[in-house]
């Protein structure tokens, strides 16, 4: 991961009031978000936001509702105005842009899909699609097939001329990531995308985008509360809480090792064996007797249920066909039980 | 001796005040008493009106005065207003004697088949359409159909020029919250002051002969609905779908004319149809000022007591109120439907 990153943002605050720019050196000496709000009357959005978004990854912002996930994503299109910092796409700064060229960068380099569809009711499913390339002005007949290609891809082949209000709620998301694929963008930004739709649909959804990044390995920057979603999705992983991030990096790293009680509270709710990976528990060769093979990218509940519970077994665990570690069950079941901080305080008290 | 009197004297102001408050110009009511021989009575404490001051204290002016200087101020200001708004609303007057003439001069077998095809393409409904023809040949039958018809030719021109002008006001407030803020009381002011007062100015301002005088009485009556209920409709537009018209990098214009203008326009349409509403209303006062129509013959009906003739007239200003409304609804629940379930 040398590669330079496909989105950068660098020392961001957002501030919300009227004396923002006043009032951020105090947020930068260290004032919280209830002493601003009680003395200053201010809206801590954001602060000290670094975070790097890496070509053709998934990076998920994870955080409960006011931690500033949704307005974090809309400052990398400008749609919010930062109070400090750089947000840089492809190198170029997009705070420096002028009024047509960010409109530029807002055609061209990112598309957005949104919690809940924004659509336009008065157009069909199919003109919903082409939205993109129509503000672009491209000719009717291009929009149609680009329109019509990318609303076949995510399903949705017969509902071209309906409109919005017809179609449930998942297919009318299907539409906003059909607008947004038609755009044709590296950048989609999805802003708690999935949210707003029912259980077994949300899956349905989330299967959908990984088979699509599978395929079209775009940078996308994922918004949710979830955190089996988060996990699911996530290449990379930032966790947000009151405008700040707590911890980033590899999902099955933070779950592991998560550094703040913050965010053990958080892990410790999920399903374990479901989200972890053979590649995260396993250790490196060095026996010899294995009951069987195994994948690094297979969940542990199927290991669980291969061994029929069996702690006493070993795994050799394969990477594309060589051998690159193993797996001792015991090893796994350990793995299962949540990691705290300390062993007096074992639950954080909740703020 | 008046009651105010002491009050000057202990205010030190009797030398500005003159010393006998007799200059004044006698009041109705002085008149009346005098001419009957009983003695004004005197209140034992009155409002400190200008009047009453006045009678002690001549310095300051009478009630009469202020509506004089109204007057004075507003003739003085009378050449230039002209020579700015005559030039403008000209236009305004042509439309109209137009609009007069086209109606007059086109013959009622074609006429009568324009009115119910335009009712047809606005509403859809055959019921509606139907009811259009039934009300033109009951209007036709008792020889209301010429007047009628110029009560209509007004009423397209109004509130065509309120639409045209209306909509652009809307845009603009709804863009700008000072404006907003700076319109809305002239809307409000436009929309209480009796519409009478309306009609001083202009006489003093126009010609009675032209038609643009009455045209400016409907206009600026029934000009209001339309602009509150754009800068209402655009303010409504769902902000989410705002918010993706950004992101995906629409110009000002397009969001305008693509997203914020389409999703406004059931409430625009729902203004037009209030416009509508109140030029019509507008209209039979504005026969005050030589606007014809069917509003002459209501007048006619006040003036001469003719029973009849005023309610006849009157019956066709609602029929032709209920044309109207029922097209112009009917075309706003069709621009609706399209978000709704089918």
């Amino acid at each position: 991961m040398a590669t330079e990153p496909k989105v950068r943002l660098r020392g961001l605050y957002k501030i919300f009031g009227a004396r923002h720019k006043e009032v951020l050196h105090h947020v930068k000496e260290g004032m919280g978000k209830e002493d601003l709000l009680e003395h200053h009357k201010h809206v801590l959005g954001l602060q000290d936001i670094n975070v790097d978004m890496q070509a053709g990854e998934i990076t998920v912002v994870m955080g409960l509702s006011g931690s500033g996930k949704s307005t974090l994503i809309r400052h990398l299109n400008r749609l919010i105005e930062p109070t400090a910092g750089e947000i840089l796409v492809d190198g170029i700064d997009v705070m420096a842009l002028s009024e047509p060229d960010l409109r530029e960068v807002r055609q061209t380099k990112m598309s957005m899909v949104f919690q809940k569809f924004a659509l336009l009711p008065h157009r069909t499913v199919v003109q919903n699609a082409a939205m993109s390339l129509k503000t672009r002005g491209f000719s009717e007949a291009e929009q149609q097939s680009e329109a019509m290609k990318w609303l076949a891809r995510v399903g949705l082949q017969g509902y071209e001329n309906r409109y919005p209000a017809q179609l449930s709620g998942g297919m009318q998301q299907r539409v906003g990531i059909a607008r947004a694929l038609t755009a044709n963008t590296d950048i989609m930004l999805m802003d708690e995308a999935f949210s707003a739709l029912d259980p077994l649909i949300r899956t349905d959804m989330q299967n959908l985008l990984l088979e699509l990044q599978d395929e079209l390995q775009k940078t996308i920057i994922f918004i949710t509360h979830d955190l089996d979603e988060a996990l699911k999705l996530a290449d990379h992983l930032v966790i947000l809480k009151d405008g700040a991030v707590i911890q980033q990096g590899e999902p099955q790293g933070i779950l592991m090792n998560p550094c703040d009680p913050y965010i053990e509270d958080f892990v410790s709710d999920i399903n374990r064996a479901r989200v972890l990976r053979v590649k995260s528990v396993m250790e490196p060769l060095s026996g010899s007797k294995f009951a069987g093979d195994v994948d690094v990218g297979d969940n542990l509940e199927s290991l669980i249920a291969r061994s029929e519970g069996d702690t006493s077994l070993h795994y050799r665990v394969m990477s594309g066909g060589t051998a690159v570690g193993e797996l001792h069950m015991r090893d796994l079941v350990k793995a299962l039980v949540p990691r705290l901080s300390s062993s007096e305080d074992v639950s954080p008290p909740k703020s | 001796m008046a009651f105010y009197d002491s009050v000057f004297k202990a205010l030190g102001l009797s030398d500005w005040c003159g010393a006998e408050a007799s200059s004044a110009p006698m009041s109705m009511a002085d008149l009346l008493a005098q001419s009957s021989g009983e003695a004004t009575k005197e209140e034992f404490f009155p409002f400190p009106s200008l009047d009453n001051l006045n009678e002690s204290c001549s310095g300051i002016i009478q009630s009469r005065d202020v509506t004089k200087g109204i007057e004075e101020g507003f003739l003085a200001a009378k050449p230039t207003l002209k020579a700015i708004l005559d030039p403008i609303t000209q236009p305004l007057s042509w439309l109209l004697d137009g609009a007069l003439w086209t109606f007059a001069a086109t013959p009622w077998f074609i006429m009568v088949p324009i009115l119910v095809a335009i009712a047809w393409f606005a509403s859809r409904s055959v019921g509606v359409t139907i009811f259009v023809a039934f009300s033109i040949f009951l209007l036709g039958l008792v020889d209301h159909y010429d007047v009628a018809m110029q009560t209509l030719s007004i009423i397209f021109v109004c509130t065509g020029i309120s639409v045209m002008l209306g909509v652009p006001i809307g845009i603009a407030m709804s863009k700008s919250d000072r404006l907003q803020r700076s319109l809305v009381p002239v809307l409000d002011l436009l929309q209480t002051l009796p519409t009478f007062v309306y009609l001083i100015p202009l006489i003093f301002l126009f010609s009675v002969t032209e038609s643009k005088l009455y045209g400016i009485a409907i206009i600026l009556y029934a000009i209001v609905p339309v602009v509150r209920l754009t800068d209402l409709g655009i303010r409504l537009v769902d902000q989410d779908v705002i918010e993706a018209a950004d992101a995906f990098g629409m110009t000002s214009r397009q969001k305008l004319l693509g997203v914020q203008l389409p999703l406004a326009l059931p409430n625009i349409m729902a203004g037009i149809n209030q416009t509508i509403m109140m030029s019509l209303a507008m209209v039979v006062i504005a026969s005050l000022v030589s606007a014809p129509g069917l509003g002459v013959n209501v007048l006619r009906g006040i003036r001469n007591l003719e029973l009849g003739v005023g309610i006849v007239a009157g019956i066709g200003i609602v029929l032709l109120a209920v044309i109207l409304d029922r097209v112009s609804k009917a075309a706003l629940s069709r621009v609706d439907m399209t978000r709704v379930k089918h």
